[in-house]
């Protein structure tokens, strides 16, 4: 089965953010600063990758971002995407609506006819949860969101979701859109040959119009900084007694 | 913890290997009040050290380089931190397999056992998981391993604190360093001041950063080296260890892989150059990873992961070895690739611990620590000496150039001649233009433009045939040519003119000048005005600080005269050791120099000025000011070419009128214009004449280098004392002049040797002095007025007498040499340079 995948460029977690001067965005000029997708993101890829392998089929990473985010698609098909879809913009916001218009009509239009569409549940940076609703909806597919176990046979997804302590099973007939959460699966990372096959597969790109933003970011803040510190504990083995104290406190010895 | 002292003996800043390995060897050495700070916190503050792969292979073509290694890995297996495993540089070219055979040969110079070069079968049985039909050979070491460089720093330090000596402070961030009377005053923390007589800058890429606040300069940038861990591999499931196999350099693809655990650490020096501003380093608290860990750029790692793959197609390519870890991490690059050692020149006190890797790190703290504390390395520090920059070379531009054309030779074939092609024509003599149109080929000392040879001379070649010792392996003809000899014939039958405008050139003035030259000095310096005096400069130790020629000017006017590659460190040297009341001043670039030499020498000169320029009326060891086309010249009776003839310095401006004078008045007497080839190589070898570095260096002393002096000046002087209990002991080497008997390769090429090349028994073996000095060619290359190549070494009494036939090694193969005594082969008795 041929599924889709959506993910969001975003920055790299530092030990501290900064915003820039006008407070309206992550400061990300500085050389050390990496960039990544959301860890929900990294797991949706991974559950349609071993969806592929299991039934065959493909998987197309879409994105909607600046041309630099063709960095992420490359890197998930070192992880086994075949094909990625960059949906260009030069940068500025693209609210939770627009985004989901934008993926929707390229899904649509794209020459695969897809069975399902997994992405995050939420975005990185943003976490609206919105996307994955929105894209439903205008795709007219079932959604289930926040879904910590998935496998698909004969054409029904099963999703399953933790509430509390409980689990709730949900299947779903597809086509339909999941939103998976961290811990689904553990994603691979890339291996040298996937790295040396994700430079070969091809990219396309479109440049959507944007339509009027519905929902304005006005400015960041950042929170405060945690004071944490640090209880040295002693030196080698000298440390041993306090180690095992520690341990009782929190419970892991008796 | 306790709060931070407000005073200190030292301070410093850096709890790398660096700086751990300083604290250490200066509470060995028996310093007492000793703080050190670092702004990460510990055991690992986030700087280089803290990625660092570890490793350690034992061969580098530089001997200060080799030294300093052999000296580090004896220090981490002392302290139970190094893990010995064996190391193979494979070769996927013929043309690097030659390079490791002369890996092989500087190995054998500096000391390095256990060394043999492979066939890819031999490779393959050592590390099975390589494609050996990919690859040549290789060339393994058995010494090479890794060292824990955290955990040897822990232990140094802790060592240090366990002395008494040593108050560490973890997360204390410099804000300024203040500086009093050109002399460090000051750390300047975020926690307090502390008030120091000496400071340290062990900040790996953030040195150059903290030296600017002091307002010295220490040229570094800092720059990416990539690498990444895959795994887990199958082959290593079972591992026991954390390295079982050889560690491979891929030399050719400038990579390395090495196991780790298991896993396999692939790295690379192959991607482009990617350089940083320390500024732009984000702080421990602003970091991702550590702060000197960037994320990894996988399209720049494109090439590196087909070559590995290439190599160890069974670990690479098995899809089940992920990437765990993948970071750019950030070293130090300097403009010209060594270390950047000892105390700034601008500011007293304040010290340079910086560029300096993993494999070279405790050797550097030991050496730095001992110049400190007294006075002088027992490894010669030249090379690495931060006092070795022009301001020219420690712009911006500079480094970032330099770095960037350096990183990918890190593994590279790099020829001893090789030239930079970055950031050239940045120091041009008042005589480049009329170079230039003479087709000179110019080379570079430190970025001054020199004439090695010129095209205008090419048919020379033809006009001495064979005498020009023409050369056709590829290897010795790179970066060389025929004209060279052809020009050093020429100038012996004629004369030659000589650009020397890249000598360092400084003034003593003053009341004190002449107690500073006599205090620095070997030689007699209370000599008649008008005296030029040829001199060593020793370390205290009695090994070779420098050599120099010094002119009396005036009763308190001394001018010294010194090559261009170390003259900043004698200029400094000299500075260090001034007495009350000497002014000094850099004249190096106000002043040109030239030089004119030849049998006809004396009749082109007399042709353009009125002095008297006879033998009696400008005797040898003589310099006076004459005139020459109206201009004022200082003209000096000295030779290193053997024959006889001038220096003359003339200011910039008035350069080039000198210049047509001569050239002019030259062209009836058969005057060529002739380059450094012949002033720096052929002229000075076949007379014998010892260079400082390759002969000339802390290792060796005056006797040694066959260059005492009949008496000892009363006058006190920096070396005395080892110099007269030097003369009254046996030498344990002297230095020698060695002919090649026979040229013939296996393949039955004539191969010339370059330097560096290990002197053997005709039994093959090593030949080591009773100080457990290493007989290595310290110069070579051709002498063409007696149609020999000629080696110099040094060689215990057993082997020094002339006659004994010896071998040097060159390219893995032996050849026959004889030892002719140690002085010139050509003219021995200065007939020429006296007439």
């Amino acid at each position: 089965m041929d599924i889709a995948v959506c993910i969001k460029r975003v920055p790299l977690s530092p030990g501290r953010w900064t915003l820039t001067a006008d407070g309206t965005e992550i400061d990300t000029s500085s050389s050390a600063m990496g960039w990544t997708l959301s860890p929900h993101e990294e797991c949706a890829t991974e559950a349609a990758v071993q969806l592929k392998e299991t039934d065959g089929g493909t998987v197309t990473a879409f994105t909607l971002g600046t041309p630099e985010s063709s960095e992420q698609i490359r890197e998930l098909m070192a992880v086994g995407v075949d094909r990625g879809v960059l949906l260009e913009t030069d940068g500025a916001e693209w609210d939770a609506q627009a985004t989901a218009a934008a993926l929707a009509e390229a899904i649509r239009a794209d020459e695969t006819d897809f069975s399902a569409v997994i992405l995050g549940t939420e975005s990185a940076d943003v976490s609206g949860y919105q996307v994955g609703v929105r894209l439903a909806h205008a795709l007219g597919w079932p959604i289930v969101t926040n879904v910590k176990g998935l496998s698909v046979s004969n054409g029904v997804a099963r999703c399953e979701r933790v509430v509390g302590s409980e689990r709730e099973v949900y299947e779903v007939s597809l086509p339909a859109v999941i939103a998976v959460k961290d811990g689904v699966n553990i994603p691979r990372y890339p291996s040298v040959p996937g790295r040396i096959k994700a430079r070969k597969k091809p990219i396309d790109t479109a440049n959507p119009t944007r339509s009027d933003p519905r929902v304005e970011k006005v400015s960041l803040a950042l929170p405060p900084q945690e004071a944490g510190t640090a209880e040295i504990i002693g030196n080698g083995p000298d440390a041993a007694p306090r180690v095992v104290e520690i341990l009782k406190e929190i419970g892991v010895l008796a | 913890m306790s709060s931070l002292p407000s005073k200190a003996k030292c301070v410093v800043i850096g709890a790398g290997i660096v700086g751990n390995s300083m604290v250490y060897h200066l509470a060995r050495l028996g310093w007492t009040d000793i703080v050190q700070i670092d702004k990460g916190p510990l055991p690992n503050p986030g700087g280089s050290t803290g990625h660092a792969s570890n490793f350690i292979f034992l061969v580098d073509h530089n001997k200060e380089m080799a030294q300093l290694t052999l000296d580090s890995l004896r220090q981490y297996i002392e302290l139970d931190t190094f893990f010995e495993s064996g190391g193979i540089e494979v070769a996927r070219t013929a043309e690097r397999m030659q390079e490791l055979n002369r890996r092989v040969t500087s190995g054998k110079s500096w000391g390095v056992d256990g060394m043999a070069i492979l066939t890819p079968d031999e490779v393959k049985g050592m590390v099975p998981f390589i494609d050996e039909s990919v690859i040549l050979g290789g060339f393994y070491t058995k010494g090479v391993g890794v060292c824990d460089s955290l955990r040897a720093g822990t232990l140094m330090r802790e060592k240090a604190i366990e002395m008494g000596a040593l108050q560490s402070f973890a997360n204390v961030e410099v804000k300024d360093l203040t500086v009093e009377d050109g002399h460090i005053k000051a750390v300047v923390t975020d926690q307090g001041t502390i008030e120091a007589d000496y400071v340290v800058i062990a900040t790996g890429c953030w040195s150059r950063q903290l030296a600017a606040m002091a307002g010295a300069n220490i040229p570094l940038t800092p720059a990416v080296h990539q690498m990444k861990d895959i795994g887990p591999v199958a082959m290593f499931a079972d591992a026991k260890g954390d390295l079982e196999y050889p560690i491979v350099r891929d030399m050719d693809t400038n990579m390395y892989e090495r196991q780790h655990g298991t896993g396999l650490e692939i790295g690379s020096y192959a991607h482009r150059p990617i350089l940083y501003d320390a500024e732009e380093i984000p702080s421990n608290a602003e970091a991702a990873l550590s702060p000197t860990e960037f994320p990894f750029t996988p399209d720049d790692f494109a090439d590196q992961d087909e070559h590995a793959l290439e190599l160890m197609p069974e670990i690479v390519g098995d899809e089940g070895a992920q990437e765990k870890y993948a970071i750019n991490g950030l070293l130090s690059l300097t403009p010209d690739g060594m270390p950047i050692l000892g105390e700034t020149p601008e500011v007293k006190g304040l010290w340079s611990a910086a560029a300096v890797w993993v494999k070279e790190g405790p050797g550097v703290g030991r050496a730095l620590a001992e110049w400190m504390v007294l006075g002088e390395p027992e490894i010669d520090l030249h090379a690495s000496d931060i006092a070795r920059f022009y301001p020219e070379q420690t712009t911006t531009k500079h480094i970032k150039d330099r770095a960037n054309e350096g990183f990918n030779k890190t593994y590279g074939i790099v020829h001893p001649a090789e030239q930079w092609s970055s950031n050239r024509g940045v120091r041009k003599s008042p005589y480049y233009d009329r170079e230039a149109d003479l087709g000179a080929v110019f080379y570079e000392t430190v970025l001054w433009e020199r004439p090695f040879w010129y095209a205008s001379n090419a048919g020379l070649v033809e006009k001495y045939g064979d005498a020009v010792m023409p050369r056709t392996a590829e290897w010795e003809s790179r970066w060389w040519s025929p004209i060279i000899n052809a020009e050093h014939l020429q100038m012996r039958e004629t004369a030659g003119l000589v650009d020397l405008t890249a000598f360092a050139l400084f003034d003593i003035t003053g009341p004190g000048a002449l107690a500073t030259v006599q205090g620095v000095c070997m030689r007699q310096m209370d000599v008649a005005v008008g005296k030029v005096v040829y001199t060593p400069v020793l370390l205290p130790s009695g090994g070779w600080r420098s050599d120099l020629t010094v002119m009396r000017l005036g009763e308190d006017h001394f001018r010294v005269v010194t090559g261009g590659a170390h003259g900043m460190s004698d200029f400094k040297w000299f500075k260090d050791h001034a007495a009350e009341g000497a002014t000094f001043t850099n004249l190096t670039d106000d002043i040109s120099t030239l030089g004119v030499w030849g049998p006809n020498a004396r009749a082109i000169v007399s042709a353009v000025t009125d002095a008297d320029m006879s033998n009696e009326g400008f005797p040898f060891g003589t310099c006076r000011e004459i005139t020459i086309a109206g201009k004022s010249v200082l003209a000096s009776r000295i030779s290193y070419v053997g024959d006889l003839g001038w220096e003359l310095y003339v200011s910039m401006a008035d350069g080039p009128a000198v210049w047509d004078a001569i050239w002019a008045a030259g062209q009836e007497h058969g005057l060529i214009p002739v380059g450094i080839g012949v002033y720096g190589t052929t002229g000075r070898l076949e007379k014998a004449y010892r260079a400082y570095g390759p002969e000339l260096e802390g290792d060796f002393n005056v006797i040694e280098a066959g260059m005492a002096t009949k008496k000892v000046k009363d006058a006190d002087f920096v070396g005395k004392e080892s110099y007269l209990r030097h003369r009254e002991e046996e030498p344990a080497a002297t230095l020698c002049v060695l002919t090649v008997d026979d040229h013939t390769s296996s393949t039955g090429e004539k191969r010339y040797m370059m330097g560096g090349e290990p002197i053997l028994t005709l039994e093959g073996e090593s030949i080591v002095d009773p100080h457990g000095r290493i007989s290595y060619v310290t110069s070579a290359g051709s002498a063409p007025s007696v149609g020999k190549h000629i080696l110099m070494t040094y060689l215990p009494a057993e082997y020094s007498t002339p006659g004994t036939k010896l071998a040097v090694e060159y390219l893995g193969e032996q050849y026959p040499v004889t030892v002719t005594g140690s002085g010139a082969l050509f003219d021995p008795n200065n007939e020429r340079i006296l007439s």
